[in-house]
């Protein structure tokens, strides 16, 4: 059996003489979160639409567990459990109601539906709002509906476009929970602008830029970019950044805001014992010392700008 | 699948107070000035005014009233209840919804046609049984009922199908209702206007001319086969609007 759930090859799609995705390649295993990165108007939500078979490639392919979409895109679609960037939520139906639909529309038969709607209602805290219209529900129930839906028909693949949009700190926590459990049997591809998210939930990584794939790995990978070699100081009474520089290991100084300095040093010469040794002795007046990591923005930024300067 | 895109379409009807409204306007209308005034009109005229032999039964004369004023006030409810059909889940993204499901676009198609056409049938049933309640005074011709019936039914089913195609075409339902109202109305009087020359095509496409038959009592198969291409151009030609959504995004 072929544990490879989703596969793209190739995605191209232009608008007149603009192309929004071009070449993005890349697949995906069951049990795997793929975090789908990219600023604004990157192009994620136009690889998202083609890859559930709402917006035809202008070339290239989609395969859904080996099923091709574009020529058999009922049994593909079946496998996919998908939420668009906004909920696509009938407001005058009833949260039950609604999954019902989305049941019965996924293939779900009469006899398991109930337990169906039950189910998806249950891992998304839905059961006390099943009575009520969508309409007069908050947008971060919509949301939660939304993913409902989606998960209804125990899909292969789920796609989730910005799900925890417009949610607050407390249901977005229970969100990435969720999103992480369904990642246990399922494989879900997450479109975000959130950088933690990414880091919190996802396996893989890809980072869109300007319809084009410039990252594509595991996060531990991005993790290790951010390690960098660098060491923040803080000192109360500092003198010449020329007299730092002489600790052995030190490759320059620099002083950044609020007073503290940025220390670079060689790989592998860690001078952290060095310079809190000569601190003390020379009474800097030593207040603070950490590891200077460059934050997943950082990386993000420098990624994407390259491909912007090449 | 085909009926849940239809069972869900019935539900929003009359999830709103539109539904219950429509229908129950329509009902007034019939029946005020369609069914009461027929009948006063028909003791008034046919009580000694024309000779025997030019007299009209009471089915045919009250049966006609109600449906040619039927036929008349469909020309208004149906855009009213068509134009939301898509044009609505487009402005709301939840065309989405349907396009990721295993459904094909024929299929949401159809679904959505079926669901308007059986709302609609519900007030043609009405009114049939309106206009058969006569029997209990007359006897009553079932075959002239029945024959006028399916008349509305394909008038109305012909109506659904242009309305359903104009609201695909557009985002602003209130547009698609206008559209809708104006192509119907059009198609419906050309053969009006265009009296002058019997012998002009547009005399054959237009929609009262083969209304008119089934007014008479009369079912004739090219009145059929012309109400139905007519559904089954408009439903094509929406699922092409539909998937250039996709292609052209």
């Amino acid at each position: 059996m072929t544990t490879v759930t989703i596969e793209a090859s190739e995605l191209t799609r232009t608008y007149g003489n603009n192309t929004v995705v071009r070449d993005v390649s890349f697949s995906l295993n069951k049990g795997e979160v793929l975090g789908f990165l990219g600023p604004n108007g990157a192009g994620k939500s136009t690889t998202m639409k083609m890859l559930t078979g709402n917006l035809a490639p202008t070339a290239g392919s989609v395969n859904i567990c080996g099923i091709d979409i574009i020529e058999n895109p009922k049994a593909a679609k079946a496998l996919i459990g998908y939420l668009p960037e906004q909920p696509p939520l009938y407001k005058e139906l009833t949260v039950d109601e609604m999954l019902a639909l989305a049941g019965r529309l996924h293939g779900v038969t009469r006899k398991h539906l109930k337990k169906a709607v039950d189910i998806a209602k249950q891992r998304t805290g839905l059961t006390e709002m099943s009575g009520r219209l969508i309409d007069n529900l908050s947008k971060g129930y919509q949301q939660r509906v939304g993913i409902a839906q989606a998960i209804i028909h125990n899909p292969m693949v789920v796609i989730l476009d910005e799900p925890t949009v417009g949610l607050d700190p407390s249901q977005i926590r229970d969100i990435r929970a969720l999103i992480k459990e369904l990642g246990g049997e399922h494989s879900v591809i997450l479109s975000t602008h959130i950088l933690p998210e990414v880091e919190m939930v996802c396996d893989h990584v890809q980072i869109i830029h300007k319809g084009q794939l410039v990252f594509n790995g595991g996060i531990d990978v991005l993790k290790q970019q951010r390690q960098g070699n660098k060491l923040l100081l803080g000192l109360s009474n500092a003198p010449s950044l020329d007299e730092i520089e002489k600790i052995s290991g030190v490759v320059s100084v620099t002083a950044v805001q609020d007073g503290l300095l940025r220390v670079q040093y060689a790989v592998g010469e860690n001078p952290a014992e060095r310079i809190v040794e000569t601190a003390v002795k020379k009474k800097w007046g030593l207040h603070q010392i950490t590891p200077d990591q460059t934050s997943l923005e950082e990386v993000f930024v420098q990624l994407t700008y390259q491909e912007a300067t090449q | 699948m085909i009926f849940a895109v239809a069972g869900k379409e019935l539900r929003s009807m009359f999830s709103s107070p539109m539904g219950w409204v429509i229908l129950a306007l329509l009902q007034l209308v019939f029946a005020h000035f369609g069914f009461f005034e027929g009948v006063d009109k028909y003791y008034k005229i046919m009580s000694g005014m024309v000779r025997p032999e030019e007299r009209l039964g009471a089915t045919e004369f009250i049966g006609n009233n109600v449906f040619s004023m039927a036929s008349f006030v469909m020309l208004f409810a149906v855009p009213l209840l068509s134009m939301r059909l898509i044009s609505e889940e487009r402005k709301n993204q939840t065309l989405t919804f349907l396009f990721s499901a295993p459904l094909s676009l024929t299929e949401i198609v159809l679904g959505k046609f079926i669901g308007l056409v059986t709302f609609l049938t519900i007030s043609i049933v009405l009114t049939g049984a309106m206009v058969s309640s006569l029997n209990l005074w007359v006897t009553v011709d079932f075959g002239y009922i029945a024959a006028n019936m399916l008349g509305l039914w394909l008038l109305v089913a012909s109506f659904s199908a242009l309305g359903i195609f104009v609201s695909g075409s557009t985002q602003q339902p209130i547009v698609a209702a206008i559209i809708t109202f104006v192509v119907l109305f059009g198609l419906l009087t050309m053969d009006f206007y265009l009296a002058g020359d019997p012998t002009s095509v547009f005399n054959k496409i237009s929609l009262m001319r083969h209304f008119e038959p089934f007014s008479h009592g009369i079912i004739d198969t090219r009145d059929l086969a012309y109400f139905f291409l007519f559904v089954l151009t408009f439903l094509t030609l929406t699922v092409r609007r539909l998937d250039a959504d996709r292609l052209r995004g």
